[in-house]
């Protein structure tokens, strides 16, 4: 099966909602889980690797969630496959480098994407648009309930899930949310954000997880602790704090507007005037001029353009699926310029942002005008 | 002050993280610091970084400077300390003792406290209520309150499955 055909397209992805998703772009809670008698993948030869991968792909491929599902082995995929699937946060850039043994099951819906091999024999993950961790969680322990009637897992009374990374261990959960910041780093309050964050036992990390740069004020929360509390405990303890990171982010773009609107509109026109206009362009500056775009938006500085516009165009200008839409191989630079079009072409429709009175309703400019 | 990963630099990173009431240190020269991504203090988790350091240190000491080895999978305390991975389930009880001290460092508590398969939660049931009813048993029997410890054997008996092992004495 060609994985091309069967992603669901950016444009659809784009326009599905959550709660939250102003702020919270996904949520996603992860499990991971062993077979007990096995080695663990990092470890096992490829003999066992492929024994493992050959036990465990018919058992997810049989769940109910997985009907008509992608199942595929890593070395069946190109390497911009994989880097397709990395862009869209279905894979680990760790899984996109395995090859024979490992594998993936991802369901229609792109809301369930089962890694087989990957540093666990098993990562499974649910995916929710917004601010979800309740419902990810539940549908993922539900799928899990499922599976280890099918398989064995290696789990202990006192340790739990055994995983190969003792960080990992006990319930083997990764609750996770991808949060768009650029209220709290436009106003510089996201370093103190993050280390309180941080202080609370989670961690803050960037766009493609473990130790990667804040792309596009793209940052990811998540819970580092795993052994010794269950896992409601932790989905509600990390839905507490996203609520607190949400309201500082809304208060965080109030206040820019009000004591600092010549700095919001500068950074916000500047964005589009350069994303509209440039005729080369990295994907690197067009994630972070995005997503001064997106939070225009959401500040109604763009009438009449919907969020969607600019979320499709996030995954859109990604490298790998710009590189996917051309028949050519294309060197960095030659993409910088394909994509530079692309968003020239796509932005045609997309007037120059406006510039808006704020204050309390009633007072100031607002209440000449309405005179 | 030298580098706790390298041991032959001065150290000159110094870390602290403090998770809830749990304060962990770290000592760095500025190479190490550099390899280990240490650049950006919001961006990384002392707990990875402490994996393969702190960890293996404790091993070594817990063995005496034997070299462990997994029975089962042949991983060692040197691949350990290499990647920071396990070699297979058996590992946990392999290297127990060094693991215990970074398992407290690194989580909230040291026993399970989440979901357990379904097929298993009769038997961890049973196990834990066995553990507790031994514990109240051995306590009866060293305060000399023997109608309470054979009214306690007799439970044990009741609800412990054929040859557990549990001895009453």
């Amino acid at each position: 099966m060609d994985i091309h055909q069967f992603l669901v397209s950016p444009a659809e992805i784009a326009q599905r909602h959550g709660p939250h998703d102003r702020i919270v772009m996904s949520s996603r809670v992860r499990l991971a889980r062993n077979l007990k008698d096995a080695t663990f993948p990092g470890w096992a030869k490829k003999p066992e690797r492929v024994r493992v991968f050959e036990l465990i792909r018919p058992a997810v491929e049989s769940l109910p969630e997985m009907k008509g599902a992608f199942s595929e082995a890593m070395d069946n995929l190109s390497a911009l496959d994989k880097q397709i699937l990395v862009e869209r946060h279905l894979i680990s850039r760790e899984h996109a480098a395995k090859s024979s043994g490992s594998g993936l099951v991802l369901n229609r819906e792109e809301t369930f994407c089962v890694m087989i091999n990957e540093e666990d024999h098993l990562r499974m993950q649910a995916l929710r648009p917004g601010l979800q961790l309740r419902q990810a969680w539940s549908a993922i322990d539900h799928l899990d309930s499922e599976l280890e009637k099918k398989l064995d897992y290696a789990f202990n009374n006192d340790l739990g899930y055994m995983t190969a990374c003792p960080t990992n261990l006990g319930t083997g959960i990764r609750v996770s949310a991808m949060l768009h910041l650029p209220g709290l780093v436009l106003a510089e309050q996201i370093n103190p954000i993050i280390q309180s964050v941080n202080k609370l036992g989670l961690a803050v990390r960037g766009l493609y997880g473990e130790g990667t740069e804040a792309l596009g004020n793209i940052f990811q929360v998540s819970n580092q602790m795993t052994l010794g509390e269950n896992e409601t405990t932790i989905v509600e303890r990390l839905d507490k704090v996203l609520s607190q990171i949400i309201e500082h982010e809304e208060n965080a773009r109030q206040t820019l507007l009000e004591k600092k609107p010549k700095v919001v509109y500068n950074h916000i026109g500047r964005a589009y005037g350069i994303l509209a206009n440039a005729h080369s362009i990295s994907s690197k500056e067009t994630m972070n001029l995005l997503s001064l775009m997106r939070l225009g938006v959401d500040m109604s500085l763009f009438p009449g353009t919907e969020r969607a516009v600019v979320d499709e165009l996030f995954i859109l200008t990604q490298p790998a699926h710009l590189q996917k839409q051309l028949s050519d191989k294309l060197s960095a630079e030659e993409r910088d310029l394909i994509r530079a079009d692309m968003l020239r072409e796509r932005l045609k429709t997309v007037g120059r942002p406006i510039v808006k009175r704020f204050g309390p309703p009633g007072t100031g400019l607002d209440k000449l005008a309405n005179s | 002050m030298i580098c706790s990963n390298c041991k032959e630099k001065p150290a000159t990173v110094h870390l602290t993280q403090i998770v809830g009431d749990k304060m962990q240190k770290l000592d760095l020269c500025e190479e190490c610091a550099k390899a280990k991504g240490v650049n950006d203090p919001g961006g990384f988790a002392l707990a990875d970084l402490m994996l393969g350091l702190g960890a293996s240190q404790e091993m070594e000491q817990s063995s005496g400077g034997v070299e462990i080895k997994c029975p089962r999978c042949g991983f060692t305390q040197a691949d350990f300390k290499k990647s920071g991975r396990l070699g297979c389930p058996d590992c946990y009880k392999t290297f127990a003792e060094g693991l215990e001290g970074l398992l407290k460092t690194m989580h909230k508590g040291t026993r399970h406290a989440g979901k357990v398969p379904e097929a298993l939660r009769a038997s961890r049931d049973q196990a834990d209520r066995l553990k507790s009813l031994q514990k109240k048993l051995d306590k009866a029997i060293k305060e000399e309150d023997f109608e309470q410890a054979a009214q306690l054997r007799d439970e044990i008996k009741h609800i412990s499955p054929r040859g557990t092992g549990l001895t009453v004495t």
